[in-house]
C-alpha cells in the first residue's frame, strides 16, 4: 500500500564551529491518512527538525543530508523551491508551539486564517470566512461568527491556540503538523486544545505527525508513538502497546519520570514558622488588586507549593514577598520580625536569608561572569569572605549541586539547561538562607533533567533544612515536592492545606477542576473525562 | 590571549581592517622616525608632484606632504581617540544611571540630552568655538560633550533592555548597589555593541574634526591635521595637481579599516545574541 508520507534513511546536519555535525540520524517513518504518529522525546531530540523535513523544509544553518521525503508520490529532498512552496500550506500545514508568537499581532484572526486558501488560490475570502466560523464552531469558540474579528491579543492564550488549529485547517491538508502545541498552556487549557486536535484529526483524512516531550499528551492522540533520542529513533510501535509495555530503558524512564513522591519528612520536630505572610494585597496600579487579602505561613525545613494557572497571581506573590512590589495592604513577617515592605529598605542580612530560583536559567545568570564569580559574589557580599576560603566555598557549593570543580572556570553558555539551573541553586545555597522561593523551577527544563533538579531541591531540604515556596502550575511537581498546598485563583486563596488532603479530597470546585486536567498516561484520560465533564468542559473558562 | 584566539577565527575582512588600523597607529607613534623631513620643515617648491625625495609631493607651502601626513596622522588619530573617549565615558555612565534609575534622574538627562540634539551638531560646535576659542583642549571638551548625547542614548537603550533580565533583578534582590549593577551586570553584556559603536563614532569624530578643520575652526596651522590638509591644498585641484587628494585618502583609508573592524564586532554581537535565544 502506498503511503501518505514516507521518510526514508533520513539523514539531517547542522553547521556548528565551522563544521556540519548530524542532528537527525537514519529517521524511517510513514504516515497515513487518518493516523496520528506521536514524536515524543526530550529537547534537542531532534523531533521538531524532523516535523519540519516532512514538510522539505530545515531551519537556517541545518540541510538534508541524505535520505527521502516522499509525499504523496512528490520526493520533496529534490523538489524545486516553487513546487515545495505550493504544497505548504495548501497539502502540508504547520502548527507552532506558541500560537502568540506565530500569529501576526496586527491582523485579525480570520483575516489571517483566509490568506492561505486565498494566497494557494483554492478560495476566495467570503467561502474562506464560512469556512472559519464552521471551524471556530466545532473546536467550541465562543461565538464563532464573530471571534475572528478579534485581534490576536484579544483572545486568551487557549482561544488562540485553537484559532491556530483552525488556521492549520483552512486548506484541507492532507498532512497536519503538530509542534507541541500545548506545552506553553495552562493544564486545564491544554484540555481544550487537545480535545480540538482531537476533534479536528479524528475527522479521519489527514495524517497528523504530534510532537511533544510529554508521553501524557501524546498518550491521548497518537495511533503509533516513535520515541526519539539525540536524533535516533530509540523505540517505536502501537501507542497502546508502547506505553503499556516500553521495550527500551530510556522509555521506560520517560514513563517513570511522572511518579514520584515526596517522602514523608520523618522529624516532626517543633513547628517553626520561618515566614508569614499577613492580610497581603498588592497590585500593580491603584485600581487593579492582583493580590486579595493573602495570608500564610511557611515552617522551618517545610515546602509550600503556590498552585494555580497563569495570571491567578502566584508570581507576584513572589514579587511581594522578595520586596520588589510593596504590598499596599499587609504585613510580612520573617522570623518573628516584621521586615520592611520595599526592597530598598531592607537590611542586607533579611535579603540574604531569602533567596529565588527563576524559571528561565538562561537569563537568571549574568552570561558574561564565569561561575565562579557568580558563586562568589554572594560569598563576599554577605560575608566579606576572603577569595582563599571563598574558593572552598565553591567547591563545596558545586559539590552539593553534584557538579564538578571544573565548572568553576566555565560561562553559563558552556552549561546544559539543568546545569545552569543547579548554578542557580548554588548561588541561592550560597547565601545560607532560610527560606528559597521557586518560582516554576523545572517548567523550563526536560522532563528528566527537572526530576534531577527536584531531587536535589529535596536533598538539599533534608541536609539543610531550608524552606522552599514553590510556585508552579505543574501539579506533577507538587506532587513531588510539596507538604503543604495552596490554591489560588483571580489573586486570592482558594484552598489550603497539606498535601494529601488537597490532593486526595479537594474542597474546592477549582481545585478539583485542576487536579483532574493533569493528563494521565493513560490513552483513555481524556475520554473519561470528557464524559464525566459532560458539557463542562467548553464552560470552563466560566468558572474561573 | 584570548584576543589572539579570536583574531584566529575572525574573518579576512577583520584581519584587513586591523592592519589598516596597525598601520596609522605605528605611523602614528613612531612619526618623527619614519618621517624624512621635520612636521614644518619647508623643502621645496610650492605643490611639486612627486619626485626623488617628496614621495607625494609638496604643499602650498612647500612642505613634504608624506612628512606632512605622517605627523597628521599623530595630531588627527590622537586627538580623535582623546574625544571619542571622554564622549564615552559620559555618555555611557550618564545612560546607564538613567536606564537604572529611571523617574527623575532618566528625566532630567534625557530632556537636556534632547536639547543638545535639537540643535545641529556642527554649528553648535561652530558656535561654542567661535566664543570660546579654538586651542587643542576646548575643540577636544566640547566634540565629546556633544558626542556623548549620542552615545547617551544608545546605552540607555542598551542598558534598559539589560535591566529587565532577571540576572539583574537577581543582583538587586541581593542587595547589590547601583555601581556594582552598572559595571559588573550591565556593562560587560553592553559591551560588543559599545564597542561597534565605538568605531563608528571615532570615524564621525574624525571626520568631523576635519570638517572643522576644513572650516578653520579645528586643529590650527602649523599642527599638520589630514583635514586642514585638504582645504589647505584644495586650491590645487584647480590645476589638476592631486595633492589635496592624498590627505583626504588617509582619511577614507582609516574610516575604512576601523568599519571593518566595527562590522565584524557587530557581527560577532549578533551572533552572541542569537545563541542567547
Amino acid at each position: 500500500m502506498k503511503h501518505l508520507l514516507t521518510i526514508r534513511n533520513l539523514e539531517i546536519e547542522a553547521r556548528a564551529d565551522e563544521q556540519w555535525k548530524p542532528i537527525v540520524r537514519n529517521i524511517t517513518l510513514t504516515l497515513d491518512r487518518g493516523e496520528v504518529l506521536g514524536l515524543i522525546g526530550e529537547s534537542g531530540a531532534g523531533k521538531s527538525t524532523i516535523g519540519l523535513a516532512a514538510m522539505g523544509y530545515t531551519r537556517t544553518g541545518c540541510r538534508i543530508a541524505g535520505g527521502s521525503v516522499l509525499f504523496n508520490g512528490t520526493e520533496l529532498t529534490t523538489a524545486s523551491k516553487e513546487e515545495r512552496r505550493k504544497l505548504r500550506g495548501a497539502h502540508i500545514a504547520y502548527m507552532a508551539q506558541s500560537a502568540a508568537a506565530a500569529f501576526n499581532p496586527a491582523h485579525r484572526l480570520i483575516h489571517q486564517f483566509a490568506e492561505a486558501p486565498v494566497q494557494h488560490g483554492l478560495s476566495d475570502f467570503p467561502r474562506a470566512r464560512d469556512k472559519a466560523v464552521a471551524l471556530y464552531e466545532r473546536l467550541f469558540l465562543p461565538e464563532p461568527g464573530k471571534i475572528g474579528y478579534r485581534y490576536p491579543h484579544e483572545v486568551s492564550g487557549g482561544q488562540l491556540q485553537r484559532a491556530m488549529v483552525a488556521m492549520s485547517m483552512a486548506c484541507d491538508p492532507d498532512i497536519i503538523i503538530f509542534d507541541e502545541p500545548t506545552t506553553a498552556l495552562d493544564v486545564t487549557t491544554q484540555i481544550e486544545v487537545l480535545t480540538a486536535i482531537r476533534e479536528v484529526t479524528r475527522q479521519g483524512n489527514a495524517g497528523a505527525i504530534y510532537i511533544t516531550h510529554d508521553l501524557a499528551v501524546v498518550a491521548q492522540l497518537a495511533d503509533r508513538i516513535m520515541v526519539l533520542r539525540y536524533g535516533e529513533l530509540i523505540e517505536e510501535g502501537n501507542a497502546r502497546e508502547l506505553l503499556a509495555d516500553p521495550k527500551q530503558e530510556y522509555t521506560r524512564e520517560l514513563l517513570s519520570s511522572r511518579i514520584i513522591g515526596k517522602p514523608q519528612t520523618q522529624s516532626e520536630d517543633k513547628c517553626y514558622t520561618v515566614l508569614e505572610a499577613e492580610n497581603i494585597s498588592a497590585g500593580y496600579t491603584k485600581d487593579v488588586t492582583v493580590l486579595d487579602n493573602i495570608s500564610f505561613q511557611i515552617e522551618r525545613g517545610k515546602t509550600v507549593a503556590v498552585v494555580g494557572e497563569s495570571g491567578s497571581g502566584k508570581t507576584t506573590v513572589a514579587r511581594v514577598l522578595t520586596g520588589l512590589l510593596p504590598p499596599s495592604d499587609g504585613k510580612i513577617i520573617f522570623n518573628g520580625k516584621e521586615i520592611s515592605p520595599a526592597l530598598k529598605h531592607r537590611d542586607r542580612e533579611s535579603l540574604r536569608r531569602l533567596q529565588m530560583i527563576y524559571q528561565m536559567p538562561d537569563v537568571a545568570l549574568n552570561p558574561r561572569h564565569k561561575v565562579r564569580k557568580i558563586l562568589g559574589r554572594p560569598l563576599s557580599f554577605y560575608f566579606g569572605t576572603d577569595a582563599k576560603a571563598r574558593e572552598r566555598r565553591i567547591l563545596e557549593l558545586l559539590e552539593m549541586i553534584e557538579l564538578g570543580p571544573e565548572y568553576m572556570g566555565r560561562y553559563p553558555s558552556e552549561l546544559s539547561g539543568g546545569e545552569k539551573q543547579r548554578i542557580c541553586i548554588a548561588r541561592a545555597l550560597a547565601a545560607r538562607p532560610d527560606v528559597i522561593i521557586c518560582d516554576e523551577v523545572t517548567s523550563a527544563l526536560d522532563q528528566l533533567v527537572a526530576r534531577g533538579i527536584l531531587k536535589l531541591l529535596r536533598e538539599l531540604q533534608k541536609e539543610l533544612g531550608v524552606s522552599y515556596l514553590f510556585i508552579t502550575h505543574d501539579l506533577a511537581t507538587v506532587k513531588a515536592v510539596a507538604d503543604e498546598i495552596i490554591v489560588m485563583l483571580q489573586g486570592k486563596i482558594v484552598e489550603r492545606g497539606p498535601k494529601e488532603d488537597i490532593l486526595e479530597t479537594p474542597g474546592h470546585e477549582y481545585t478539583e477542576l485542576l487536579l483532574s486536567s493533569v493528563p494521565e498516561t493513560d490513552p483513555d484520560w481524556l475520554d473519561r473525562l470528557l464524559k464525566g465533564r459532560g458539557a463542562k468542559i467548553h464552560k470552563m473558562h466560566e468558572i474561573s | 590571549m584570548t584576543f589572539l584566539r579570536l583574531l584566529k577565527k575572525s574573518p579576512f575582512s577583520a584581519r584587513v581592517g586591523l592592519g589598516m588600523i596597525l598601520l596609522n597607529i605605528f605611523a602614528a607613534v613612531f612619526a618623527p622616525y619614519i618621517a624624512p623631513h621635520a612636521e614644518t620643515e619647508i623643502v621645496g617648491d610650492v605643490w611639486m608632484t612627486s619626485g626623488e625625495d617628496h614621495v607625494l609631493g609638496t604643499d602650498h607651502l612647500g612642505r613634504d606632504m608624506f612628512t606632512r601626513l605622517i605627523y597628521g596622522a599623530r595630531n588627527t588619530i590622537t586627538i580623535a581617540m582623546l574625544i571619542t573617549l571622554i564622549s564615552f565615558t559620559v555618555g555611557i555612565i550618564l545612560g546607564f544611571l538613567a536606564a537604572v534609575l529611571g523617574g527623575w534622574a532618566d528625566q532630567v538627562f534625557s530632556r537636556v540630552v534632547d536639547i543638545m540634539m535639537a540643535f545641529p551638531t556642527l554649528i553648535f560646535a561652530l558656535m561654542v568655538l567661535s566664543v570660546l576659542g579654538t586651542s587643542v583642549p576646548v575643540l577636544i571638551v566640547v566634540i565629546a560633550l556633544l558626542d556623548s548625547t549620542r552615545v547617551y542614548r544608545i546605552s540607555r537603550a542598551l542598558a534598559m533592555d539589560i535591566e529587565v533580565m532577571e540576572f539583574v533583578e537577581a543582583a538587586r534582590l541581593r542587595g547589590e548597589g547601583i555601581w556594582w549593577i552598572i559595571t559588573q551586570e550591565i556593562l560587560p553584556n553592553a559591551m560588543p555593541p559599545l564597542i561597534a559603536e565605538f568605531g563608528l563614532r571615532f570615524c564621525f569624530v574624525f571626520l568631523f574634526i576635519s570638517a572643522l578643520s576644513f572650516l578653520g575652526l579645528g586643529i590650527q596651522p602649523p599642527t599638520a591635521d589630514w583635514g586642514g590638509m585638504v582645504r589647505e591644498n584644495s586650491g590645487a585641484i584647480t590645476f589638476g595637481i592631486l595633492t589635496p587628494l592624498w590627505p583626504a585618502a588617509a582619511i577614507a583609508f582609516l574610516t575604512i579599516g576601523v568599519n571593518l573592524m566595527a562590522d565584524w564586532f557587530l557581527q560577532r554581537s549578533g551572533r552572541i545574541r542569537q545563541e542567547q535565544e
